[in-house]
């Protein structure tokens, strides 16, 4: 993989394709008119794309950096001996963040916290938790019994094995689940545009609202990109990790 | 250098450990030997306070093992076990060095050590420092297993059937190692074990336990000549007990001083089934023994395995 060097890694291609459309989606303009004649403008001008994907990789960094530090923090309590008792609560808690739909977490939201950046935040929060959690314990026990057991025995505190052996030992697992959590949150986050949220979404509702099919295919297109572009982003990363758990 | 006195561990309703008392001395290498679920591992668990006490004291040179805080405990006692539990993501060296560095040596005092107890344990330092567990046989595993038990030089080594998981060749020639490595190192080791060939092989002192107790407490040839009861007797076994006596015996206690014969010579220290064994491959009712630095000293004959 390595010996292929950067030309060769399709990373590049889709981060060089998503970059080219973010910035210059003008430049397809012509060819827009021409399959949807009589749409104007063509190309969705409220905001700049760049300005919606910021806004977008804002809310979803917050929100996935705040479910991924919960997350992994509540999975190594539950696995340590004074938490496995809360093991059944908290997966359960997590379970049911995640079967309400982001849009009822929303609607709730907004009422409590008012329109914007904040309900959206709050939903990929709660909906990003389960797979961080899930992948976190599944990790965290996935370190074998003889290799805790010879921490233990060789008198690693308790906060010495779970940070050189227990962690670094559960860390590709636990990013696989970071990598769920965040290619989910993404996708999520354009529902966000809904309650008043600057996102890629953005166009997508304007267009659907405004039946401007151009704006519907611009954002998705750009949302899609943008998934896709940090799930192989994630697997570099977690290709980089793994030879140390192997 | 270990004094377990009158020891107690239940779980439920099921006694594991039942009021257990022995002492082991300092240089000894004590075997626990019993079928599973004896309590042998319950019992040396319990040393290194893996697992608490109901009741009864245990003390490793003198002191309380409950007096002292868990974790400084066992940074003076080795702990070697049947799974090994190499960090997988750490190198030989991180791994032998766990102890040391926790007990903050210098760097350079790590480095030393690590590659003397990798030439102790016959691995080349210069080729096994870098390497990753997964890159080892499951021989040399458990060779680093033991070399990082021994690594902060410990008072005490206690081993829970390290060898239990390794193919019958390599566990001969660890065995052979470990008995070496006792004798030069001198230290005091508890040994668990259910394989009675192996407790023979190793033991000084032998404790043969059965539901939480120990049921005889003695040296091996002991034990194969006066056995307790027929709980022992049956334990290590009717059969094959002349040959069980031959492999505890050594070649020296039997030794012609003086006398010469042609051949390759034998250890002082091989086993009298040792010599059997080649008397019977070589066709021959007399071998010249030699010492430690391979001087001729003398003759091993056949009629002297049955004197």
């Amino acid at each position: 993989m390595r010996g292929r060097g950067l030309l060769g890694s399709p990373v590049l291609w889709v981060g060089l394709l998503f970059a080219a459309l973010l910035l210059r989606m003008d430049a397809l303009r012509p060819l827009l008119q021409r399959v949807f004649p009589g749409v104007e403008p063509v190309v969705y001008n409220r905001d700049s794309f760049l300005a919606l994907f910021l806004s977008q990789l804002g809310l979803v960094a917050v929100a996935s950096l705040a479910a991924s530090l919960v997350g992994v923090a509540l999975a190594v309590f539950v696995t340590r001996p004074a938490g496995r008792d809360f093991r059944a609560m908290v997966n359960a808690l997590a379970t049911v963040g995640q079967t309400f739909p982001p849009a009822a977490v929303l609607a709730i939201a907004v009422p409590m916290v008012g329109f914007g950046a904040r309900p959206t935040v709050i939903a990929l929060f709660l909906y990003g938790l389960l797979p961080i959690i899930e992948n976190a314990v599944a990790g965290l026990e996935g370190v074998p019994q003889g290799v805790r057991e010879a921490a233990e025995g060789m008198g690693l505190s308790a906060w010495q094995r779970l940070q050189q052996v227990d962690l670094p030992l559960a860390a590709p697992v636990i990013l696989a689940g970071i990598r769920v959590s965040v290619t989910i949150a993404i996708g999520t986050a354009t529902i966000g545009s809904t309650v008043g949220a600057l996102t890629l979404g953005t166009p997508i509702f304007d267009g659907l609202v405004a039946n401007k099919i151009p704006f519907v295919i611009e954002g998705a297109v750009l949302v899609a990109l943008f998934a896709i572009f940090t799930d192989m982003l994630f697997g570099r990363l977690e290709r980089w990790l793994r030879p140390l758990a192997d | 250098m270990i004094e377990i006195d009158r020891v107690t561990k239940s779980y439920g309703d099921r006694r594991v450990v039942d009021s257990l008392s022995v002492t082991v001395g300092a240089g000894e290498l004590c075997v626990l030997l019993g079928s599973s679920g004896c309590g042998k591992s319950t019992t040396l668990r319990m040393i290194n306070r893996l697992i608490p006490t109901d009741a009864g004291s245990i003390r490793v040179g003198g002191e309380d093992v409950t007096r002292v805080p868990a974790e400084a405990l066992r940074r003076r006692i080795g702990y070697a076990i049947q799974s090994i539990g190499l960090f997988p993501h750490w190198t030989v060296e991180d791994n032998i060095a766990t102890v040391p560095r926790l007990l903050k040596w210098r760097l350079a005092q790590v480095r030393e050590r690590v590659t003397e107890l990798l030439e102790l344990f016959r691995l080349d330092p210069e080729t096994y420092r870098r390497k990753y567990p997964h890159q080892l046989s499951g021989g040399e595993q458990q060779r680093v297993g033991v070399a990082r038990a021994l690594a902060a030089d410990p008072e005490v080594l206690l081993m829970d059937e390290p060898f239990a998981a390794v193919d019958p060749i390599t566990r001969d020639a660890l065995q052979v190692e470990l008995a070496h490595i006792h004798r030069a190192t001198g230290k005091t080791i508890v040994f668990v074990t259910h394989d009675i060939e192996e407790a023979l092989r190793l033991a000084t002192v032998i404790a043969i336990m059965d539901s939480g107790r120990i049921v005889q407490l003695g040296a091996p040839l002991d034990i194969l000549e006066h056995p307790a009861n027929d709980f022992v007797r049956d334990f290590v076994g009717h059969q094959g007990l002349g040959l069980k006596l031959l492999s505890v015996r050594r070649i020296g206690d039997r030794l012609r001083r003086g006398e010469t014969t042609e051949g390759e010579p034998l250890s002082l220290d091989a086993s009298l089934a040792d010599a059997l064994s080649a008397m019977t491959a070589r066709r021959a009712d007399r071998l010249p023994v030699c010492d430690a630095e391979g001087r001729r000293i003398g003759v091993i004959a056949l009629a002297d395995l049955v004197r």
